[in-house]
This record gives C-alpha cells, sequence and structure tokens, in this order.
C-alpha cells in the first residue's frame, strides 16, 4: 500500500479490509502468521484426535473399537496431518510473525505470494481428510506411502497424492519468500552473523526446503502415474524397485525431519539465552553447527531403509553419517546449556518448555543414535522403539519448542502477558504425560511390539494401558494451552515493548503489539 | 511510493487474487483426484478449477506488471524478484533431479539386479540390457535414436536461446526492432520444437510402439520428455507474454526483470534438454 508509507507509524495499522476479507486478502506477516499458526493448533486437534483414538484401541489387547483398516488409515494420516499440518506451518507461523520483526523488515518479500503459501494449506487439508470419506477410504500404507501398498490403494490414495503436491507448493513459496526476506530486506547494518539464531535457523530450513520438497513432489509423481497411468517405476517386472521409492522419498524424508526441528534449535536459542540473561554462548558455533546438520541430513537418508535390502558398504555409510550428525548436534546441546551457566536464570514457562525441549530432545537423540546402529535397528526397524524415538525428538522435541516459543512471543504478538500460573500448569502435566504415554513405548519396542497393528500379544498390555493414559493426559492438558492463549488475547497484564527482561533481538524494541507494518523504516543495528 | 533514502519498501496493498489462486487448486485438486479414477464429474471439476487459475495468473500477473510500469518497484524488490526467481527455478531443478535419479537408478541398479543371479529363478531370460521394458514385459518396442527429430530439436532449442540473448541485447540497447523480432523467434522455436514432440511421441505410439507402460525405458522416456515439453510450454507462453508486453511498449534498457526471469526460465529448460538428449536419447 503505497499511500501508507508516507504517513507516521503510528497511523500507519489503517487502509486494510476488516472482518473476513481481511484474512482472506492479507498481505500482512502477522495476520498470514496468526493464520498459520490457527490452522496449525486445529490440525494438532484433529491429528491428536486421530492418535488418542488409536491409543484408545491399544489400550487393551483385541479389537474394540475400531477395525484394522480404519486403525491403519488412523496412524497413516495421524503422521500426514501432524507432519503437513501442524509442525510445519507453526514453524512457518513463527517465522511469518518473527522474521521481519527480528531483522528489522516492514514485512516478507513477497507480501502476497506469502498469503497463497497460507491459503494453499486449507485447500490441502480439504482434500487430505476428506479422503477418509473417498471409496476404499483414507489412505492406509503408513505415511511413507511406500508402494506397493500405495500403489494398490483406492482414491483416497490419490487425492492424498494431490493434497501433498499442493502442500509442496506451499512449502516451496513460503520457503523462497523466507529466504529473500532474510537475504534481502535486513535492516541496514543486520549482518548475517548478528541475525538472531532463529532467524539463520530459519534460513538453513527454507534451504533444505526448496532442495527436498521437489523430490517429493516428484516421488508422488511416480506414484500417480504408476497408480493410474500403467508407469512401471516401482514394479519390478517393469524394470522398477518399490525400494527405489523409499530412496526417493526418504531423499527427502531425512531432511525433512530437520526441517521439523532446526527452527525448534532457533527458538531454544532465543528463549534459553533470555531467561539465563546471558548472551548465546557459542553464537558462529551454533551457526556452523546448524549448516552442518542441514548438510549431512542429506546424505543420511538410507538409515530408514537397513532392513529394505542393502549392500553392507551401503549400512556402514550411512550408519556412520546418522552417528556423525550427533556431533553438531551434540555443540548445539553443550551451547545451551553452557548459555545457562552462571547465568541468572529465572523459570517461566517458555525457559521450562526450552529446558524440557533440551533435556528431552537429547533423549530422543540417544534413542536415534541407538537406531542408527545397523544390527540394533535391524531388531528395532518398526517396532514402538522407533515410535518412541521420533515422538521424542517431535513432540518433546518440535511441539515444546512451539510451546515455548509461543508463550515467549505472546506478549509480543497480543499486548498482554499470558496467565504464568497455567503456563506452567500446562507445561507441568505436558511433561509427565508425555513420559508416561512415550517413555514406555521404548520398552514395548525393545520386547518387540510392532508399530500400525491395532492388536498385540498379552505380555504388552501394561505398558500400552499406561501410554494410553499418558496420551489422553497429553492430549486433554493441550486444551489447557487453547484457554491461555485464548485468556491472553482477551485480556491480562499489559505487556511493556520488552515483555522479558533479558531479551535482546530487535522484535523487543517494537511496542506490543507491533504495529500492523513491523518497521517502517529501517531500525539502526549496533 | 516515497523513496526516501532506500530504506522504503513496497508492500501490496490486500489482494484477491491469491485466494482465487487457493480456490482453482481445491478445485484442481478434487477434479484431478475424480478424473485420474475416471469419474465423469471429476473432468470438469478439473476443468473449472484450471480455468478459475488461468483467470487468476492474468489477473496476478497483469497487477504486478502494472504495478512495475508505475514505477512502484525499487532496487531492493528488483532484487527480491532476482533472489525469487532464483530458488525457484533451483526447485525445478531439483524435480527433474528426482526423474533423473528415478532414470539412473533403473539403468544402474534396478535392472541390473533383476538380471543377476538371484532373480534367475523368477526371469531366467532377462538380461540386463538398456533400454528394456523390464523382465515381466515381453512386447517388443524400438528405442528412441537421437539423431534425427531429437537432433534437430537440439538445434532448435540451442538456436532459441541464441535468439533470446540476441533480443536481451537488444533491450539493453533499446533496439526495439531487434528486441521484437528476436523475441518472436524465440517463441516460435519454442512452439516448434514442442510441436515435434509431440509428432515425435506420436511416432512412438503408433509405429515403435513405445509407450507410457513400455516398462523402466517408457516410463523413465516419456515421464522426462513430457515434464520437460510441459515446461517448454509454459516458458514459450511466458515468452510470448513478454512480447505481448514488447509490443505495448514495456521495459526499459534499465528495468526488465520480467523479460530477464523468462530469459533465465528458458535457459534452464535448455539446460534440462541437454541432460535429457545425453541421457535419454543418446546413451541408450
Amino acid at each position: 500500500m503505497a499511500a501508507v508509507h508516507d504517513h507516521d507509524i503510528a497511523h500507519a495499522h489503517d487502509h486494510h479490509p476488516t472482518g473476513l476479507m481481511r484474512w482472506l486478502t492479507s498481505t500482512n506477516h502477522k495476520d498470514i502468521g496468526t493464520m498459520y499458526l490457527w490452522f496449525s493448533f486445529i490440525m494438532f486437534l484433529t491429528g491428536g484426535v486421530m492418535a488418542l483414538t488409536i491409543r484408545a484401541e491399544l489400550f487393551q489387547p483385541g479389537l474394540q473399537i475400531v477395525n484394522p483398516e480404519f486403525f491403519n488409515q488412523l496412524t497413516t494420516m495421524h503422521g500426514l496431518v501432524m507432519i503437513f499440518g501442524a509442525i510445519m506451518p507453526a514453524f512457518v507461523g513463527f517465522a511469518n510473525w518473527q522474521v521481519p520483526m527480528m531483522i528489522g523488515a516492514p514485512d516478507m518479500a513477497f507480501a502476497r505470494m506469502n498469503n497463497w503459501s497460507f491459503w494453499l494449506l486449507p485447500p490441502a487439508a480439504l482434500l487430505l481428510l476428506g479422503s477418509f470419506f473417498a471409496p476404499g477410504g483414507a489412505p492406509a500404507g503408513g505415511w511413507t506411502i511406500y508402494p506397493p501398498l500405495s500403489v494398490q490403494m483406492g482414491m483416497g490414495m490419490d487425492m492424498a497424492i494431490f493434497a501433498i503436491h499442493i502442500l509442496g507448493a506451499s512449502s516451496i513459496m513460503g520457503s523462497i519468500n523466507i529466504i529473500t526476506t532474510i537475504l534481502n530486506m535486513r535492516a541496514p547494518g543486520m549482518t548475517l552473523m548478528k541475525m538472531p539464531m532463529f532467524v539463520w535457523t530459519w534460513l538453513i530450513t527454507a534451504y533444505l526446503l526448496v532442495l527436498v520438497m521437489p523430490v517429493l513432489a516428484g516421488a508422488v509423481t511416480m506414484l500417480l502415474t504408476d497408480r493410474n497411468f500403467g508407469t512401471n517405476f516401482f514394479n519390478a517386472a517393469g524394470g522398477g524397485d518399490p525400494v527405489m521409492f523409499q530412496h526417493i522419498f526418504w531423499f527427502f524424508g531425512h531432511p525433512e525431519v530437520y526441517i521439523m526441528i532446526l527452527p525448534a534449535f532457533g527458538i531454544v536459542s532465543e528463549i534459553i539465552p533470555t531467561f539465563s540473561r546471558k548472551p548465546l554462548f557459542g553464537y558462529s558455533s551454533m551457526v556452523y553447527a546448524t549448516a552442518s546438520i542441514a548438510i549431512l541430513s542429506c546424505i543420511v537418508w538410507a538409515h530408514h531403509m537397513f532392513t529394505a535390502g542393502m549392500p553392507v558398504t551401503g549400512q556402514l555409510f550411512f550408519m556412520y553419517a546418522t552417528m556423525l550428525i550427533a556431533v553438531p548436534t551434540g555443540v548445539k546441546v553443550f551451547n545451551w546449556t553452557a548459555t545457562m551457566w552462571r547465568g541468572s536464570m529465572s523459570f517461566e514457562t517458555p525457559m521450562l518448555f526450552a529446558i524440557g525441549f533440551i533435556f528431552l530432545f537429547t533423549l530422543g537423540g540417544f534413542s536415534g543414535v541407538v537406531c542408527a546402529i545397523v544390527p540394533i535397528d535391524i531388531q528395532v526397524q518398526d517396532t514402538y522403539y522407533v515410535i518412541a524415538h521420533f515422538h521424542y525428538v517431535l513432540v518433546s522435541g518440535a511441539l515444546f519448542a512451539i510451546f515455548g516459543g509461543a508463550y515467549y512471543w505472546l506478549p509480543k504478538w497480543t499486548g498482554h502477558m499470558y496467565d504464568e500460573t497455567l503456563g506452567k500448569w500446562h507445561f507441568w502435566l505436558s511433561m509427565f504425560f508425555f513420559n508416561l504415554a512415550f517413555f514406555v513405548q521404548h520398552f514395548l519396542g525393545l520386547a518387540g511390539m510392532p508399530r500400525r497393528i491395532p492388536d498385540y500379544a498379552l505380555q504388552f498390555a501394561d505398558f500400552n494401558m499406561i501410554s494410553t493414559i499418558g496420551a489422553f493426559g497429553f492430549g486433554l492438558s493441550q486444551l489447557l494451552f487453547l484457554y491461555v492463549v485464548l485468556k491472553c488475547i482477551r485480556g491480562g497484564a499489559k505487556s511493556p515493548a520488552k515483555s522479558w527482561e533479558g531479551a535482546t533481538s530487535l522484535e523487543w524494541t517494537l511496542p506490543s503489539p507491533p504495529p500492523y507494518h513491523s518497521f517502517e523504516t529501517p531500525p539502526v543495528i549496533r | 511510493m516515497s523513496q526516501q533514502g532506500g530504506g522504503h519498501y513496497y508492500v501490496p496493498a490486500p489482494s484477491t487474487w491469491p485466494i482465487t489462486g487457493s480456490l482453482a487448486l481445491l478445485f484442481m485438486g478434487f477434479g484431478a483426484a475424480l478424473s485420474v479414477n475416471r469419474i465423469p464429474v471429476g473432468y470438469g471439476v478439473l476443468a473449472t478449477g484450471f480455468a478459475i487459475l488461468i483467470y487468476m495468473l492474468f489477473g496476478w500477473f497483469g497487477t504486478v506488471a502494472r504495478e512495475s510500469e508505475s514505477g512502484k518497484f525499487n532496487k531492493q524488490v528488483d532484487k527480491s524478484f532476482r533472489w525469487g526467481m532464483s530458488w525457484f527455478i533451483f526447485t525445478e531443478v531439483m524435480f527433474f533431479g528426482a526423474f533423473f535419479g528415478a532414470l539412473y537408478y533403473m539403468r544402474m541398479h534396478s535392472v541390473p539386479d533383476l538380471a543377476d543371479v538371484d532373480n534367475k529363478i523368477l526371469w531366467p531370460d532377462f538380461t540386463a540390457d538398456w533400454p528394456t521394458a523390464g523382465p515381466g514385459i515381453t512386447e517388443k518396442f524400438m528405442p528412441m535414436g537421437p539423431w534425427g527429430l531429437p537432433a534437430l530439436n537440439t538445434l532448435i532449442l540451442l538456436t532459441s536461446g541464441v535468439t533470446v540473448t540476441w533480443a536481451h541485447w537488444a533491450l539493453k540497447l533499446n533496439k526495439r526492432g531487434q528486441l521484437k523480432l528476436g523475441l518472436f523467434l524465440t517463441f516460435a522455436l519454442g512452439f516448434l520444437f514442442v510441436g515435434l514432440q509431440a509428432y515425435e511421441y506420436g511416432h512412438a505410439y503408433s509405429e515403435m510402439n513405445l509407450k507410457l507402460t513400455t516398462g523402466a525405458y517408457g516410463a523413465s522416456f516419456f515421464m522426462l520428455t513430457g515434464f520437460h515439453g510441459f515446461h517448454v510450454t509454459v516458458g514459450s507462453i511466458m515468452l510470448f507474454v513478454i512480447w505481448c508486453r514488447v509490443l505495448k511498449g514495456h521495459f526499459t534498457p534499465e528495468n526488465h526483470f520480467g523479460f530477464e526471469g523468462v530469459a533465465w526460465y528458458w535457459h534452464f529448460v535448455d539446460v534440462v534438454w541437454l541432460g535429457l538428449f545425453i541421457f535419454v536419447y543418446w546413451l541408450i
């Protein structure tokens, strides 16, 4: 809006439609960020209901609640919805809100395309969830949609494929937008090595996204033509190979897990220094560690396929390359710990989630190293051990960081302080029930309980019962989060511009809530 | 738009084009899912979505072109466009990478594997010769050699790369006549290429029994050349739009990123073709 720029900052938040049109047509990074976050929360609850149905079925041995076909659809859709619908959009929401404010820009580089990136998500979600109502039901071959199962399924699979195409387009546009914003719109003086860690982690994440999302699009396109147009990419009789899908898929899939954790590293790297009242320890090593993780993540994909059949040389390469990732990740964990060392620490909710993140994500990292060891992986492949591992990195990793980030920036976004007591309750309930739900799954996996099966042998009954109780407790605790957020939006103690005493980055120089266009004139960077 | 200090940035007003595009993709997604399952209502839904998409593209790009011509974009916006286009082309490279990767995997890995001693009990007569339709598809077919139409198409695309560069020089030197001619030749060559590819496909299906269903070779051949042909078509349409803008007097020697972005894209499809010519047509 050309005219707006001639006004004072104080008058800048006018000239935009209100009501529904404000959201449908928005070119404002904060509005779009808000929509991303709400969309992600709705998807989180949707995927959560699927998870709870799965856990309810597994409460006792035998078949109680759902039939096995529907159970398979639930596990598949839970994965797809949580990854593409909840975790990824949540981080893009954070990027939308925070990146322009943290680098001193007025908005994202491509404000209209930013709107499209978001508004592609609801059609994709409709397609994906609509597949439940297609003949044959939703995809049921696991979120990794391996052929030949995914080639044999009904129309729901095609709907999921097109949903993935649209989600991929959204991610690609979003990441190009973020890269361009960070490279081209930093305030004068904001050199790359002065950028907040959250911005750095998102820059690297966005590079991973433009690298691998098109490859996923290629993989599902081959699946589509194998299903409907008679190609033989994944059919041995035609000279293809179902394992080829696994290679192409995991070339996307492994960087994808870092796409879901690097922004979490960024959020934690903002929270820990603030509540330790010390600068981040080893800033440049954090940047290099993030970049190293991203690069390594592209050459480890076949560790998801140790049992698919591969030369021993290949197994050794992918095993060692995978374990190498523990080095830069260790650098990060030690840097966070060193940041807290002798800091003047306080334990508000964001800090609790950040510390919970470090503790539990590290546990998930350890079980990851265990899974990386070929002889062990051959034993635990497709067991609950793997389920426990990736829920430790994705729930107590990515999701805890999202909660921490939400509490950290809610005062900035809404202008109100959230309810600290309820926030702490939310943390401790989540912490307790999360571990109740998932820690026991390590034991189940080591004892040999397979994943994606609705029934199990009697000896697994006790741990499954505990896990289900934990899952329901965790799920219900998230309603408390919803309540805290709504309460914070509607009112509460006024937040000053700098909501946290120890906060240093640029967004805290803006009033809370910030003006419609963040920085009309570039701020001065020391 | 004031531009003091160069610090101001053009933030576009709220726009209905993105939501229109989302509506288009909603229709296209459902329409395509129904269509590939041969459910008749799907074709109409797909066509509706496509029509909305075309409408959206006209409207959105038209808006951007008008904004550019009215001088709303400063140097910083220009640089954003350059970053954006570069990374978009990078994602296209990765998309083709998936299909090239599939080709290499099948040629170097799955086909030799199917012919090795472990699989002799299943397919005793299968040998790992490329091109192949695989051990289970026994229909005879002829492979597409490089030195007929494909070589001519290579010449056509390389020539179009020269003509678009010529047009760019003409634009920079403000020689509008040469610019118009160079651009016209470029998209004409592009459409000629697509026409010849269509002819080649017809020939493959009717004379050579080479089809999309012809195993590993047919799948990689048609998917790689098909997606490339689709990109040439889109690129030619983009060049045509730029040509129309040139006829309307758009672009100046200093400010013409619309032209450059399309030229980058055109060089990208050119380079992909060279990869196709070598790995799909030549080395068989």
